[in-house]
């Protein structure tokens, strides 16, 4: 059994995860606008919240999050796990990453816009998670002209595509010069008023405490959205009581060695990922400089030795263009070296 | 079937207290798989363990640290950490009133439905306020050892709260510098907005489906049944090399079928 998550306990999540450093593209692939073809990598546009707290030892050993083999009681490295369903006691079926990806070759790696619907006329409901759309590749101009098109005419681009093994329903918006993804959630997964069982609203309503509520709202009233009411208090809390004893040199230890971001890709716990936010401005940034070529042919795909610099997820996707077995239990240098090995 | 109510509190704006009951507004419908041992299908566990020794620690025996801009650590013990707790309270508080475009859907994170709790008089009472003045109310309230902030608003007129992210949780893309685009071609442009025109529709969710789901049900019942899987991969798609005679191309070709 595992143990219940505890506050401030990294959340464990079974997807390969590629090292700290370069911002990790989500997924990368291709918006398909008609036949305009636009590749973008797609990134997270929020952050994990909360102070990260770590397991450790009493000497201050950071402890990993690992996984045992229930029946050798043995740990095990991430490439010998794999995903299972019990269709009867003690029968596993079992999927590989490649085979999910394989089940729609074509969504896992375009987002292909089929419809343009007001942007307003999506219910809040509907809203998942934020992303940033970076273009990965040749000009820029394509992007642009998408982004400014969709500010333009309050139009939102909708899809669904797949993305690690799960499709997603997709709003493309353009804000800013930007292009942004919104995930969407599926019509059953939103409950409606009915499937609550909330009582149908009375004939009569009391006029006197609406009138009261209206008042009240409007002695509240305020032009914009204060960032600062939206402050993680309980952050807040939690940090002063971190700088008290840090202060006062309580319970404080100092690790020996650089402990810390060794092992770091093999290991389950999430990590701080405040440094990369900075990372994904200077990608976007970066992404959308390159416009000296707009309207010129794509350059030619990048040379072999280019892959070194490539980040994991785009390797991934690579390799799965190519067809390349065990993809998905492979390392970024294993993967470079067998995209490599198919020129 | 009425759903469980997940937690009770009262909204409270300015003198006035409505009580009311949350319920979880979505549901999980995504496939579940467990992990195994590659090797003998047993399930796996996770555990806590030393990487220097590589022993195995009893989850009660870690500490929780919290690391400091210097790298240092800080042990905090069950005690203090539980003293930083917010504390417990009913009310739900309206800090402030706002146009809902003032919040944009960057900050939503979980919609909860509100329903009345005991008689419904005043609910709906609330429903038509919100409703008439057109506004969201920016509530905050502390549930299960969390504090909350989140848009009180309409959905099909009933209220609900929606959860927001924190600050430090949303990437501010309005400190973000993107360079000047370069100059758009006006028959770009244009043939860009007739697309968009063309293929312009009202929005209704139960036009989409997850497919992917049954996707993954007959690929797993299709293996329980000891059949074989095929792995075809579709071509790349390429770039397109002449931006104006794609966009060309594309209005020619019409509405492909949805």
């Amino acid at each position: 059994m595992p143990e219940p998550r505890r506050r401030g306990d990294d959340a464990a999540e079974p997807e390969p995860r590629p090292g700290p450093g370069a911002p990790r593209a989500f997924w990368s692939g291709t918006i398909a606008f008609g036949l305009v073809s636009i590749p973008v990598d797609l990134f997270v546009a929020t952050r994990s919240g909360g102070l990260p707290l770590h397991q450790v030892t009493a000497a201050g050993t950071r402890l990993r999050r690992r996984y045992f083999c229930s029946k050798e009681e043995r740990m095990l490295d991430p490439d010998e796990i794999e995903r299972g369903r019990e269709v009867e006691p003690g029968r596993f079926i079992t999927v590989s990453d490649e085979e999910l990806d394989a089940l729609a070759p074509e969504k896992s790696r375009e987002i292909d816009l089929r419809r343009f619907v007001p942007e307003a006329q999506i219910d809040p409901l509907f809203y998942e998670r934020a992303y940033f759309l970076v273009p990965s590749q040749g000009p820029t101009k394509a992007y642009r002209l998408l982004a400014r098109t969709l500010q333009e005419t309050g139009r939102a681009g909708i899809a669904t595509f797949v993305m690690r093994g799960k499709e997603y329903l997709v709003a493309i918006l353009g804000a800013g010069g930007v292009l942004r993804a919104q995930t969407l959630r599926f019509a059953d997964e939103v409950r409606r008023p009915a499937d609550i069982g909330l009582p149908r609203p009375p004939e009569q309503i009391d006029e006197r405490c609406s009138r009261a509520l209206r008042k009240a709202l409007e002695q509240l009233a305020a032009d914009d959205l204060d960032r600062g009411l939206l402050a993680d208090r309980d952050r807040q809390r939690l940090s002063a009581l971190v700088e008290d004893k840090r202060s006062h040199g309580a319970d404080l230890i100092r690790p020996d060695g650089d402990d810390d971001d060794a092992g770091e890709d093999t290991d389950l716990d999430e990590t701080d990922d405040s440094g990369e936010v900075v990372d994904l401005m200077a990608a976007l940034k970066q992404g959308l400089e390159d416009d000296e070529a707009s309207g010129g042919p794509a350059p030619a795909a990048p040379a072999a030795d280019d892959l070194a610099g490539e980040s994991k997820s785009r390797l991934y996707e690579r390799a799965r263009d190519l067809d390349i077995a065990g993809r998905s239990r492979m390392s970024k240098d294993e993967l470079a070296d067998a995209i490599r090995q198919h020129r | 079937m009425a759903a469980r109510a997940m937690w009770k509190g009262i909204i409270r704006l300015g003198g006035e207290r409505v009580p009311v009951k949350l319920y979880a507004a979505v549901q999980d419908r995504g496939v579940h798989f467990r992990l195994l041992h590659r090797s003998d299908h047993a399930p796996v566990r996770q555990a806590l363990v030393d990487p220097g020794s590589g022993r195995v620690v009893p989850y009660g025996d870690a500490l929780r640290a919290a690391r400091t801009g210097d790298g240092d650590l800080v042990l905090l013990h069950d005690d203090e950490l539980a003293a930083t707790d917010p504390e417990p309270s009913r009310d739900i508080r309206v800090l402030c009133a706002l146009s809902p475009a003032a919040v944009d859907h960057r900050w939503y994170l979980r919609p909860y439905y509100l329903g009345p709790d005991g008689a419904p008089g005043r609910y709906f009472a609330l429903a038509d306020a919100l409703a008439r003045s057109g506004q969201i109310g920016l509530a905050r309230w502390v549930m299960r050892k969390k504090t909350y902030v989140g848009a009180l608003r309409l959905h099909a007129g009933y209220p609900m709260l929606m959860a927001l992210r924190n600050a430090d949780q949303v990437v501010p893309l309005e400190d973000l510098d993107v360079p000047p685009p370069p100059r758009l071609d006006a028959r770009e442009l244009d043939m860009a907005r007739q697309l968009v025109d063309m293929l312009a529709e009202d929005f209704d969710p139960r036009d989409y489906h997850d497919s992917h789901r049954e996707r993954i049900e007959d690929l797993i019942e299709t293996k329980r049944r000891g059949g074989r899987v095929r792995h075809a991969p579709a071509p790349p798609r390429k770039p397109a090399e002449d931006l104006a005679r794609a966009l060309e191309a594309s209005l020619k070709r019409g509405r492909p079928d949805a």
